[in-house]
């Protein structure tokens, strides 16, 4: 058994990673879950959270805006909408991304559609969790 | 015959031309590199994206609760064209091939009797089809303030055609825009990006492998089709992009060329007309002592 997996992360703008992986831990719209190599194919969607990766070379932390993971048994594609690594991260970062979710949220409000309501709200509770996680 | 002064200021005009295409042909070059490497750093996400797509559309697809981003309305009779161009001309006929193709395509339609609309990004897309298509016009998507065009120009672009498609504005969605194959080359080709199509070619090897679908299938597909129409909207920007600099390129280095082909053929001229001058003046005089 291999215990490592091919990972890569891109974004539409740029591919941010691309390096073998023994764990990767994504946060799926149903939740976190772990990638280890071997893993039952599966595609999820994710939600805003931090990404870890987990490596020989070392480990690292990337923060996305949701998007969609596929997962192969030897390799991890994650197409994130948008991805930062975690120690580039800053205070305004997230405070753009929170006002976005906001806006949304408002916006989402004059909807007649209760689901689209609550998936905006989803999204901003979850921007603001990030915050609190990340410690900013 | 123009006097020499004429000639003189006619090279001093044709000669800052020169400097002019040569300096935009300089800056078109510089950016045509920028906007080659973010169509390529964008291209890996495109292909996976496709990939997933193409798996996710064949196996939901046939079925009738597809959702209708995929399966289409039901019908095909307004279109939307999405007509992208840049924002500045002198660029060769970057433009105007685009809007003809445009053009062809809508007379087409028009000519089936489907009803035409078009959205323009890019100021002179706009330009061009405003003679015969003023009354088509849906709206307008101004590019021009924006210096490098990222994912949330392509993602708001998505979002004003998503809320027409969910107003039943239309039935399908063709955008239009040149591939950029190199510096002389550039297709304009026409997308249809609604309802979606996804190419098989664009599936790997492990496209056998079974998937689990965290959510389900379905609601996947429903999240993922709209980001696929802002995937293609900003493949389509970014080609653009780099097309309008190759075409830009390719356009000035013709001018230049032409400024200085000018130049030598103004000069030639001016070197006669001042050799004229001189012999007239010597024939006036020597007749002049003559006649003493």
């Amino acid at each position: 058994m291999a215990n490592t997996m091919q990972f890569d992360l891109v974004s539409p703008e740029r591919s941010l990673a691309s390096l073998e992986a023994s764990a990767v831990q994504l946060p799926g719209a149903d939740g976190d879950m772990t990638a280890m190599p071997d893993h039952a194919p599966t595609i999820t969607t994710l939600r805003p959270g931090i990404l870890k990766v987990e490596a020989p070379e070392g480990a690292s932390e990337y923060l996305v805006t949701g998007g969609f993971a596929q997962i192969n048994g030897d390799s991890l594609s994650v197409l994130a909408e948008k991805a930062i690594p975690v120690a580039e991260v800053t205070r305004s970062h997230l405070d753009d991304l929170i006002a976005e979710a906001r806006a949304s949220h408002e916006a989402a409000k004059e909807s007649d559609d209760q689901t689209i309501v609550d998936d905006a709200a989803k999204l901003l509770a979850d921007m603001e969790a990030l915050g609190t996680h990340m410690s900013l | 015959m123009p006097s020499l002064k004429d000639l003189k200021n006619r090279i001093e005009s044709v000669k800052s031309t020169r400097k002019i295409t040569k300096a935009m042909q300089m800056v078109a070059a510089a950016k045509l590199r920028r906007a080659q490497e973010s169509a390529e750093a964008s291209r890996p996400y495109a292909e996976r994206f496709n990939a997933v797509m193409a798996g996710l559309a064949a196996s939901v697809g046939g079925s009738d609760s597809a959702p209708k981003l995929l399966r289409g309305t039901g019908s095909d009779d307004v279109h939307l064209l999405v007509v992208m161009t840049a924002e500045r001309g002198l660029c060769g006929g970057f433009n105007s091939n685009i809007a003809k193709l445009a053009r062809v395509k809508a007379e087409e339609l028009r000519g089936k009797g489907k009803t035409v609309k078009i959205l323009t990004v890019g100021k002179k897309g706009r330009d061009a089809l405003k003679r015969d298509f003023a009354d088509l016009f849906v709206g307008h998507i101004d590019l021009s303030e924006v210096k490098r065009v990222g994912y949330t120009n392509a993602q708001d672009i998505a979002k004003d055609v998503l809320s027409r498609f969910d107003g039943a504005e239309f039935d399908v969605a063709t955008i239009f825009y040149a591939k950029f194959v190199n510096v002389v080359t550039q297709i304009p080709t026409a997308q249809q990006v609604i309802p979606a199509s996804f190419e098989d070619e664009a599936m790997g090897d492990d496209s056998d492998a079974v998937f689990d679908y965290e959510p389900s299938e379905e609601a996947i597909l429903a999240d993922l089709l709209p980001k696929g129409v802002a995937t293609a909207i900003f493949s389509a920007l970014l080609e653009n992009g780099a097309s309008e600099q190759g075409a830009r390129m390719s356009a000035m280095d013709n001018a230049t060329r032409n400024a200085g082909e000018m130049i030598d053929k103004l000069t030639i001229q001016f070197n006669r007309s001042r050799q004229a001058v001189i012999t007239n003046e010597l024939i006036e005089i020597i007749s002049g002592a003559e006649a003493l």
